[in-house]
Formats: structure tokens, C-alpha cells, sequence
């Protein structure tokens, strides 16, 4: 295992050395969103310093080297996920419209009325809302995986919530509300031997531990780029290929066709059938500089650094008088999701973020969940490889003064 | 300029936190003749108003709901505020109020404020400005008979 020195690692991101609110700044929100490395920066700069042009028309040199930085950004993709073929990755804006391509296109084509889709009760609104639409468009049912008390799915309710009416499964590899970590490969077998697709969501996943598409065996991953330390607005969606290639499109536009006449449209192979428009080129080519980066730090070591400061966030935090975890799985990654008391935890985050501490408060997009611990919202610490024992201790010291407000 | 720490007192004052601890009038009016439901979609906050409206007075007024100690306390000091008002002095009320959360306690006179005044320290915490104007928005809402819930959105 390669050495990792979290004061390197912090080093590599300009943002986080700065003093807010006159004390130095301690980010414990990247579930939210991630801050970039200065070699994510860089890369947007010097492509557009350099290469920027539109890519898969020009004929001219700066055409070339976007189009070879656009598609090498989507190799660098291939082998992050370890997918098989580089047709696999299909650029997107990012999770949530990875998932709605999925769902308007696999979806439409294949669910129908009476048809079941199954999610779970821990999703993020991002894998409720596009499969709630288009079970409103096609007359089809959402069911949902139920979750226990620690924030566990039950896996006893599976195999009968898999039907011979089940058409796919959406579920989160890690839960942005309560950190659990899900047994996708496990979910993936049971759902395929009974013929059924599998869509993880990975939104949470990629950034703390090795992800491989093949061994988990899924059909369909969906990640974002801002979480992963690379820019806005670009995300990815794997695909195997067999389920993308009979794929209807999704959007219309340039780039999507082969050819087009008013009285015919030959769309275009994939993955730039389902790849409408001007790309997010500087998104994908920031994207892949992220990748690159956790590469050159090493997935094993920052999987490692996550296991270690869960385990010492986890106890810090038990340590605080009136303090509950809200998720207590066994394998859970970067999030720590908790009530104080019963100070609401919006108090919280106003007092912690005037010690300059960024944390989430609220419902984090993920309301059936919240329903199910009978909370309208918890305070979220979320960890990520530039976090330190030291950010812990300061949130302990924040959440003592919060204490100390409420008296 | 006050530092982090007096702002968060001016924010979270003791009459702040005693009307979110122990909330005026926190029930359902018997008898109410207008209501209106509140939400903040981002927090998730939730409020509900009923009042009896006599002729063009607040006879009685009450909330329930659940949110964060400033939309509590704020719900609370409404209650008491507009309590016997007529329905123009209400909304003279909610006008100085939300100065007061948004402009700050420069920007309005504070002795027509009374209690209220308290909710000054909400102005320098702009993502608390939603929190401490819910209730307000609501009553506004009930007042006016509207069905829909009122949105912070």
C-alpha cells in the first residue's frame, strides 16, 4: 500500500487553506460536494488555455486535441470503474441525470403497466423521483427495499420484493443520509438469477473505496463528477454495453446521429447515441485529472484513511452527551449523520459554521428515510480523503458549544 | 463589526430560546374560522396557523409544527404579537418584521417592534432569514384564506 500522508493530500487543495469566520476552515460536507486539487484546477485551465474547440467535427488541430482529451477522459472513466469497453461510459451531467437516461430510455422501452420497479428506502431523491415519474408515465408500482434500525436494508425482504414483475433495481451503493454501505454485488446476484437488471448509484461510493463494475456484476452505474473532486455538471453512467446498444436515445440533437433528412434520423452508435450536444468537455477533462488523482494518491490507502477516521469520528461523536447516531451499519463510508437532543439540527450547522465548521443539515434529499427514523432532519458530517482527527475534534469542540447555546 | 461569537448570542437570545423551549400559544384554535400551512421545502420545516377572525380582529391565534428554534420562537412571538390586532396592524407587523430579518435593526424602528425585536440577530445569518419568516408568511396566508400552503420556496 502506497503511504498516505493526509497533510500532503490536504496540501493539494487550495481551498482548504483559508480561515472563515476568523478560525480555519474545517469542510465536513463533501457528501454534498467535494473540493477540487489543485491538479483538477490546472487541467480545466491549461485545456482551455490550450486546447479548448469543439470535438468529433473540426477538422483542425485544436479539434483534434479536445476530441482526444474528451474521449481519453472517457477511457481514463473505463478503467476507473474497470469496465470492460470504452462504449460502457457514457458522459452525463452527473448522477441524477444518469439515472433519468436510464429511466426514460431502458425504462420506457422495457416497464410497463403492472410491471415493479424496486428501490429501497434509503435512496436519495435522485433514484426516487425519476422512477416515481415514470411509473406515473407507464402505470407501472414502485416497491421499496425496507431498512431496519441501524440503517441496514433488510435483505430478508428481497427476494420477495423480486418478482417475475420486477423489471429493474435501483439502489445506492452508499447512503448519502446514513453512511451504510450496500451489498450491491450480493443484491446484483439475487436480482440477476431471476433475470433482472440491477442500476447502482454510486453518487456516494467512488470516492472512498475501489469500485469495479464487473466484479459487482451490475448493469448500470451512475456516479458525479463534483463529488469525485472533479467539476460540476459532469457525471458518468456505465453501462453494459448488451443493455445500451438496443437502448432508445434519450435527448435529440447534434452528434447523436449519424445522419439526419427530414424524412429520416440514423441515430449514432453508442455511447455518443445518448450523448446530445457540445459535451461538458473541460467537466470531462477536469473528471478525468480527479481520477487521476485519487489514482496517483491510491483508492486502498484513502479506503483506508475513511475506515480509520470513521472508526475515531464514530467514537468522538458517541462521546458528546445527547448525541445520537442516525445509522449505526456495519459497513458504513464518510458519513456521519446525527441529533443533538432535541436541538433541531439547522440550530446546529448556524453555530458549528460560525466555528468554521461546514457541515449538512436537513432531510439531504433522502425524505423517506428520514420518515423511517421518524426525523425531520439530522446534522451530516461527511468525510473525505483531506479530513483529519483534528476536523473531528474541532466538530466535537463545535458541538459542545452548541450544547453550551442551548444550555 | 461584532464577532462570530456575539452574533450567534444576538441570534440565539435567551427570549429566543425560551419561546422555542416553551412555545406560546402552540395549539390548534377551537372554533378558528381561517388556517393556513406553512413549509420550507429545503428545511423541511412545517408549520400550521389557525385564527379566529372577529369582524377584522385576531380574537385568537395559534401554530403547531416542527423546525428549527428561530422558526419556533418566531411562530411564538407571532402569536403574541398579532394576538388582538386588527388585520391592518398584522400586516403592518409582518412589513417591520421582515425588515427587521432581512435589512437588519438599523433599518426599522425597534420600539414599534417590542418583543420582536429580539429576531434582529437573524440578519446576519441570511440562510436563517426562511426559519424566522415561515410563520409570519403563514399567518399572511390564513388571513387572506388562502388554501394552498405557503411556501418559503
Amino acid at each position: 500500500m502506497s503511504t498516505f500522508d493526509v497533510q500532503q493530500v490536504r496540501a493539494d487543495f487550495p481551498l482548504l487553506r483559508q480561515e472563515v469566520r476568523g478560525r480555519p476552515l474545517v469542510y465536513l460536507d463533501s457528501a454534498a460536494t467535494a473540493q477540487k486539487p489543485q491538479a483538477v484546477i490546472d487541467a480545466i485551465v491549461r485545456f482551455y488555455q490550450h486546447d479548448n474547440a469543439n470535438v468529433h467535427r473540426g477538422v483542425h488541430i485544436l479539434s483534434e486535441r479536445a476530441t482526444e482529451a474528451y474521449e481519453g477522459a472517457r477511457e481514463t472513466v473505463r478503467g476507473f470503474l474497470n469496465a470492460r469497453d470504452v462504449r460502457e461510459i457514457i458522459f452525463v451531467r452527473g448522477t441524477t441525470e444518469a439515472i433519468n437516461l436510464v429511466a426514460q430510455t431502458y425504462g420506457r422501452k422495457h416497464i410497463g403497466a403492472g410491471d415493479e420497479v424496486l428501490i429501497t428506502q434509503m435512496e436519495h431523491h435522485a433514484n426516487i423521483v425519476p422512477w416515481k415519474m415514470l411509473c406515473e408515465q407507464t402505470g407501472a408500482t414502485l416497491k421499496v427495499i425496507p431498512v431496519d434500525d441501524r440503517g441496514e436494508l433488510v435483505l430478508d425482504a428481497v427476494d420477495a420484493l423480486l418478482t417475475e414483475k420486477t423489471r429493474i433495481l435501483a439502489v445506492t451503493h452508499v447512503s448519502n443520509a446514513l453512511g451504510t454501505v450496500n451489498p450491491v454485488k450480493e443484491l446484483t446476484r439475487r436480482a440477476h438469477a431471476k433475470g433482472i437488471p440491477v442500476l447502482v448509484d454510486g453518487a456516494q461510493s467512488v470516492t472512498h473505496f475501489p469500485v469495479d463494475v464487473q466484479d459487482i456484476g451490475c448493469d448500470f452505474y451512475a456516479f458525479s463528477g463534483h463529488k469525485t473532486f472533479g467539476p460540476t455538471g459532469i457525471g458518468v453512467l456505465y453501462g453494459r454495453l448488451e443493455r445500451l446498444e438496443p437502448m432508445p436515445p434519450y435527448q435529440g440533437g447534434g452528434d447523436m446521429i449519424l445522419s439526419v433528412t427530414m424524412e429520416k434520423v440514423t441515430y449514432n452508435r453508442v455511447p455518443h447515441r445518448f450523448e446530445a450536444g457540445t459535451p461538458n468537455l473541460e467537466g470531462a477533462v477536469g473528471l478525468a485529472a480527479a481520477i487521476r488523482y485519487l489514482r496517483g494518491v491510491g483508492l486502498a490507502a484513502i479506503a483506508e484513511h475513511d475506515r480509520q477516521m470513521m472508526a475515531y469520528a464514530t467514537e468522538a461523536l458517541e462521546a458528546v452527551p445527547g448525541l445520537r447516531l442516525i445509522g449505526t451499519a456495519r459497513e458504513k463510508a464518510g458519513v456521519l449523520s446525527f441529533t443533538l437532543e432535541d436541538i433541531h439540527p439547522h440550530d446546529v450547522g448556524t453555530i458549528l459554521d460560525r466555528e468554521g465548521i461546514c457541515i449538512r443539515t436537513g432531510h439531504h434529499c433522502a425524505q423517506p428515510v428520514m420518515q423511517h427514523f421518524k426525523l425531520p432532519a439530522t446534522a451530516r458530517a461527511s468525510l473525505a480523503l483531506y479530513n483529519t482527527r483534528e476536523d473531528v475534534d474541532a466538530l466535537v469542540r463545535g458541538l459542545h458549544k452548541v450544547r453550551e447555546v442551548f444550555g | 463589526m461584532s464577532s462570530g461569537s456575539d452574533e450567534l448570542k444576538d441570534l440565539y437570545q435567551e427570549v429566543v430560546l425560551e419561546h422555542s423551549k416553551r412555545p406560546r400559544n402552540y395549539r390548534v384554535v377551537e372554533g378558528a374560522n381561517h388556517e393556513a400551512a406553512g413549509h420550507n421545502p429545503l428545511c423541511g420545516d412545517q408549520l400550521s396557523v389557525t385564527l379566529k377572525l372577529d369582524g377584522d380582529v385576531i380574537r385568537d391565534i395559534g401554530f403547531q409544527g416542527q423546525g428549527c428554534a428561530i422558526s419556533r420562537a418566531s411562530a411564538s412571538l407571532m402569536t403574541g404579537a398579532v394576538k388582538d390586532k386588527s388585520r391592518e396592524e398584522a400586516e403592518a407587523l409582518f412589513a417591520l418584521v421582515h425588515k427587521l430579518v432581512t435589512e437588519g435593526p438599523e433599518s426599522v424602528d425597534l420600539d414599534a417592534l417590542g418583543k420582536l425585536a429580539v429576531l434582529s440577530g437573524v440578519s446576519e445569518f441570511p440562510a436563517r432569514v426562511k426559519c424566522a419568516s415561515l410563520a409570519w408568511h403563514t399567518m399572511r396566508a390564513a388571513l387572506a384564506g388562502h388554501s394552498e400552503a405557503v411556501s418559503t420556496e
